[in-house]
């Protein structure tokens, strides 16, 4: 038998409409465990996060007995390896085969790109943790929420920061070369040239590079250098930049990747001392995260970063919701409408939607200190409900082109 | 001048680490005719052993700890070569598949083992303090480690051409039918060449360590850098393994200082010229 290309679109789209108009009967009955799919690379380069995003996810639901609303929860992890096509297969794993209820991750905002028309389609909820800036701004999903930030939505409170409370005039930017490094350093450079400071010179690496010492001896001097780096990118950039003696120099600040718990974990004296800003500190002082983090280094012995607590913030907030509406996950329309729509007390404070699905929440500035012996993000200042557009006009700021290598122009580099 | 200076002596730096990276690789290329894609995780295998020594044993020396990692990555690629090399001998191409399987299990082992977070190797602690140049500082360990290229690059040179085991190697790469018809026992010969070469990258994985860390992935960032240093300076040559590391090294430097924008490809510029005009590299033989 063969089945012509018409017939067979036609017949998926008619059986896809009938499971829609079924659905809401049949499933309002809460049979069945409340599935949820969970994207994260365990293994290659970005194995450190997918594996932490796996072990919160886990603690949380153990913590709750694996029972939310009165239904058991049945987890499925997929491993997409850190490549964009693996993410598409297991996306379509998670659904087509375990019919999962809603996604949480995938953790790379390239692997998150490749998957998002596929989700869209499939009309299914997702709360992502990567940060590439589209995803909530010119292309949005009704199916798509963020619980962490946009690429630059930490660094503009730094920007703010490093232009007002340390007073610098001239910093020098550095990340690696691709969008979240660009989004991020153009983020950084709009708000610190709109309150009077100069970038004058920014530095894109490529992703893989075998040795940072030409690049450190070609920056220009200045009152700081921003790091946008992710990964250990960025840990090997800053010690080669501590070897060629110029931490006593430049001051050294960076954004929510850079000194993040994970990388910060196996650092020494060195990182004393440097700022950084993030949505998240495992140091946070609020009942929620003291509890969390104390919980999180006492199984697995080091503290929570980006990945663990993004993960923990979209599971509070996905409990929340799933409690809004009873348990009864099948309405897909009204989960998302319930993650729109509640304020959600978290472990980074309370966090709450924009219409785009991006998070309205506080912002950290951090700074590096030793406390009971180990290194860790002590909070010196909140930026309360920071918004992806910061201050900026919101209708303005997105007729502008996305953040890029080369817009916002920058006006004021050195030659 | 600064400019000139500092970053000339950063292409020396790299250059020399490029050469502990790749004189293993060569040797093994020129004797075996194998591509031995393991050597990437060999390297990254050697530098997190050196990176858990050193932060075990906190007196350590780091040249202790870049020759026990070599004596156990030795041992590895020597097991890894008689188990199971030697039963694809006649597949070549069955043998370079293998190794890049094998490949993938070192790094995915070293994941299980290490986790996903970089570990640095620390600098030793005498060369931690910058020396200064002219009015200028320039990391110390860099230095050594231009050194350090140059003394195993004469070791290795010392080796194939003033010993009986070196003599034999050089037959066997020139000939390998006529080696095995004079009596020399290429096969335990292969065994010999793939542990050293093993051996150079586990030690080369630590020396380089305090420049590069130990992280997941390194395995594949350094594969292809060992395989465009081989094909510039010539299959199986040593000499060309040395030179080659040092053009690299000067042509990636330079190259991302001056030019930022051809970061992306300015590594395989000097071997796609060399491929068009001398395919056999710039010391390689013809029809090695």
């Amino acid at each position: 038998m063969t089945i012509s290309r018409r017939q067979f679109v036609s017949g998926v789209a008619g059986a896809g409409i009938a499971s829609m108009t079924a659905s809401n009967p049949v499933l309002a009955q809460n049979s069945g465990p409340i599935r949820i799919g969970m994207l994260a690379a365990k293994t290659g380069p970005l194995a450190s996060g997918g594996i932490d995003m796996d072990l919160a996810m886990t603690m949380f639901l153990k913590e709750r007995d694996n029972t939310i609303a009165g239904r058991k929860v049945e987890l499925t992890v997929a491993d997409t390896t850190g490549s964009p096509a693996t993410a598409r297969a297991k996306a379509q794993e998670l659904i087509e085969k375990d019919n999962v209820h809603c996604i949480v991750g995938p953790l790379a905002a390239f692997e998150a790109l490749a998957i998002a028309d596929y989700l869209n389609e499939k009309e299914m909820p997702t709360l992502g943790v990567s940060a590439a800036e589209d995803m909530t701004q010119r292309h949005p999903s009704p199916w798509f929420v963020r619980l962490t930030s946009t690429s630059a939505q930490c660094a503009y409170p730094l920007a703010d920061y490093a232009a007002k409370d340390l007073k610098y005039k001239k910093i020098v930017t550095l990340a690696d070369d691709f969008a979240y490094g660009h989004e991020m350093c153009a983020g950084f450079q709009r708000v610190f040239e709109d309150n009077g400071g100069k970038i004058i010179q920014k530095i894109f690496t490529p992703l893989t590079t075998p040795d940072y010492g030409s690049y450190v001896a070609q920056v220009k001097n200045a009152d700081a250098i921003f790091m946008g780096y992710a990964g250990s990118n960025g840990f090997r950039f800053l010690r080669q930049f501590i070897e060629y003696g110029l931490k006593d120099k430049m001051a050294v600040i960076g954004g929510m990747t850079a000194l993040d718990e994970s990388v910060l974990r196996n650092m020494g004296d060195e990182a004393l001392g440097i700022v950084t800003t993030s949505w998240y500190s495992a140091e946070l002082d609020n009942p929620l995260n003291k509890a969390f983090a104390a919980s999180f280094r006492k199984q697995f012995k080091y503290d929570p970063g980006y990945y663990a607590g993004g993960v923990y913030v979209t599971a509070e907030v996905l409990e929340a919701a799933i409690k809004t509406i009873k348990g009864n996950v099948e309405d897909k329309k009204a989960l998302m409408a319930a993650i729109h729509s509640n304020n959600v007390d978290t472990v980074r404070g309370v966090v709450k939607l924009d219409e785009f699905g991006d998070a309205v929440g506080n912002v950290y500035i951090r700074k590096v200190t030793r406390k009971d012996g180990r290194l860790v993000n002590s909070v010196i200042k909140t930026y309360p409900d920071v918004s992806q557009f910061w201050t900026y006009d919101k209708t303005a700021f997105l007729k502008n082109p996305v953040y890029s290598r080369d817009y916002p122009p920058a006006k004021n580099l050195e030659q | 001048m600064q400019f000139w200076i500092i970053q000339g002596l950063n292409s020396l730096s790299l250059g020399g680490l490029l050469f502990l990276l790749s004189s293993g690789f060569s040797l093994i290329f020129g004797l075996m005719r194998l591509a031995n894609l393991t050597h990437g995780a060999f390297f990254m295998l050697g530098a997190y052993f050196g990176a858990t020594a050193l932060r075990s044993y906190s007196g350590l020396d780091i040249w202790v700890a870049a020759l026990g990692a070599g004596i156990a990555v030795a041992a590895i690629g020597g097991l890894f070569e008689r188990l199971v090399l030697t039963r694809l001998k006649t597949n070549t191409l069955g043998q370079v598949l293998v190794t890049l399987g094998m490949s993938f299990i070192i790094s995915d082992a070293c994941l299980m083992l290490w986790g996903g977070d970089p570990i640095p190797v620390p600098t030793p602690q005498s060369l931690q303090s910058p020396t200064r140049i002219l009015g200028f500082v320039f990391p110390t360990y860099r230095l050594v480690l231009v050194g350090l290229s140059f003394g195993t690059a004469i070791l290795l040179y010392f080796l194939l051409e003033r010993t009986r085991l070196g003599a034999m190697i050089r037959a066997g790469v020139d000939d390998r039918q006529m080696a095995r018809a004079v009596g020399i026992p290429v096969s335990n010969l292969f065994t010999i060449v793939f542990c050293l070469g093993a051996g150079i990258a586990g030690a080369g994985g630590v020396l380089g360590g305090p420049v590069l860390s130990a992280y997941p992935g390194l395995d594949a960032d350094m594969l292809p850098l060992a395989l465009i240093v081989v094909i510039l300076g010539g299959i199986g040559s040593l000499l060309g393994a040395f030179i080659g590391s040092f053009i690299i090294g000067f042509i990636y430097t330079f190259g991302t200082a001056l030019f930022p924008e051809l970061a992306y490809f300015i590594l395989f510029l000097p071997m796609i010229f060399v491929i068009a005009v001398r395919p056999q590299g710039l010391f390689g033989r013809a029809g090695a």
